[in-house]
C-alpha cells in the first residue's frame, strides 16, 4: 500500500460532510477528474450516513474510516460498531429501506455499487458493519 | 423560498445530505401549508452536492403535492445530482429541467 489515512469520529450528522471531505482532500493525490471525485464523496457519504442513522440509531457511536491509496486505486473502508444488519441481501436491494417513516430512500447501498467499481459489506448483527468500497482512479 | 403565483421556488444551498435533510424538509412543509402552493419547484442551480437523503426529500414532498392535484420540477441539478437522480428513478415522475423561468411558465 502506497499511502493510508485512519479517522474516526462521533456518530454525529455534522460529520457527515467532514468526512466527505477528508477523503476527497485525501484522494486528491491521485489526480481524479471531478467526477471521480465526486463519486466518491458521495459513496462516502451513503456508507457515513448509513453507520449514524441505522447502526447507532442516532445513539452514540463511533464512526471509523480507513482510506488507502494503492497504484491508482482507492480502497475506503467504514465501518461502525453498532446494531449490524441481519440479511445483508436484502438490505442491499433498491429501495429497501428500515425507516421509511424517516424519509430514506433505499437507495444508500445502489447509489454506492454505482458509483464505485467495488463494494462489500460485512455485517454481524449486534456487533457492527463494515463497508469496503474500491475505485480505480483512470 | 419564492412563489410565484401558486408555485413555490425552493432555492438550495451547500450540500443536501442527512443532517440538512431533516431542516429543508420542514421549512418546506410549513411553506407549503402556510401559503397553500400547488406546485413545487427544487431550484438546484446553487446546490453543490446531494446523496441520497435528497431523494427521500423530493419523494416525500413530490406525494404532497400530488395529493393536491399539484406539479413538481427539479432545475438545474449539477452531474453529480443529475446521477443520482438517474438512478433512483424519480425523473419518470418529476421533469427535469435546465430553465427556472421555462419550469415556472410550464406551471403557471
Ligand atoms: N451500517 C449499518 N448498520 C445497520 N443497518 C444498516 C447499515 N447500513 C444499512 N443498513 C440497513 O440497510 C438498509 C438499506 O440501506 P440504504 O440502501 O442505505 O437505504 P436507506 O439508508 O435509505 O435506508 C437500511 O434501511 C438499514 O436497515
Ligand atoms: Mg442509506
Amino acid at each position: 500500500m502506497d499511502n493510508y489515512i485512519k479517522i474516526e469520529f462521533k456518530s454525529k450528522g455534522v460529520n457527515e460532510s467532514l468526512a466527505r471531505i477528508v477523503v476527497a482532500a485525501f484522494v486528491s493525490r491521485l489526480d481524479p477528474t471531478l467526477d471521480e471525485l465526486a463519486d466518491i464523496k458521495t459513496a462516502v457519504s451513503e456508507a457515513v450516513t448509513n453507520a449514524i442513522i441505522h447502526a447507532y440509531d442516532d445513539e452514540e457511536g463511533v464512526v471509523y474510516i480507513t482510506c488507502e491509496l494503492n497504484g491508482k486505486e482507492v480502497k475506503v473502508i467504514v465501518e461502525d460498531k453498532g446494531k449490524g444488519i441481519e440479511d445483508v441481501k436484502q438490505a442491499m436491494q433498491p429501495l429497501f429501506t428500515t425507516k421509511p417513516e424517516e424519509e430514506r430512500s433505499g437507495m444508500g447501498f445502489t447509489v454506492m455499487e454505482t458509483f464505485m467499481d467495488t463494494l462489500e459489506v460485512i455485517s454481524q448483527k449486534g456487533k457492527g458493519t463494515t463497508v469496503i468500497m474500491t475505485k480505480k482512479i483512470k | 423560498m419564492k412563489r410565484h403565483f401558486n408555485t413555490l421556488v425552493v432555492t438550495l444551498k451547500g450540500e443536501l445530505d442527512a443532517h440538512y435533510a431533516g431542516f429543508v424538509r420542514e421549512k418546506i412543509d410549513n411553506e407549503i401549508l402556510n401559503s397553500k402552493v400547488k406546485n413545487l419547484i427544487f431550484d438546484f442551480s446553487r446546490l453543490e452536492f446531494m446523496d441520497s437523503s435528497g431523494i427521500g426529500v423530493i419523494i416525500g414532498r413530490y406525494k404532497s403535492i400530488k395529493a393536491v392535484g399539484g406539479k413538481v420540477i427539479i432545475v438545474k441539478p449539477n452531474r453529480q445530482i443529475k446521477r443520482i437522480i438517474d438512478i433512483s428513478g424519480i425523473q419518470k415522475l418529476i421533469p427535469v429541467n435546465d430553465n427556472l423561468d421555462e419550469a415556472i411558465k410550464k406551471l403557471l
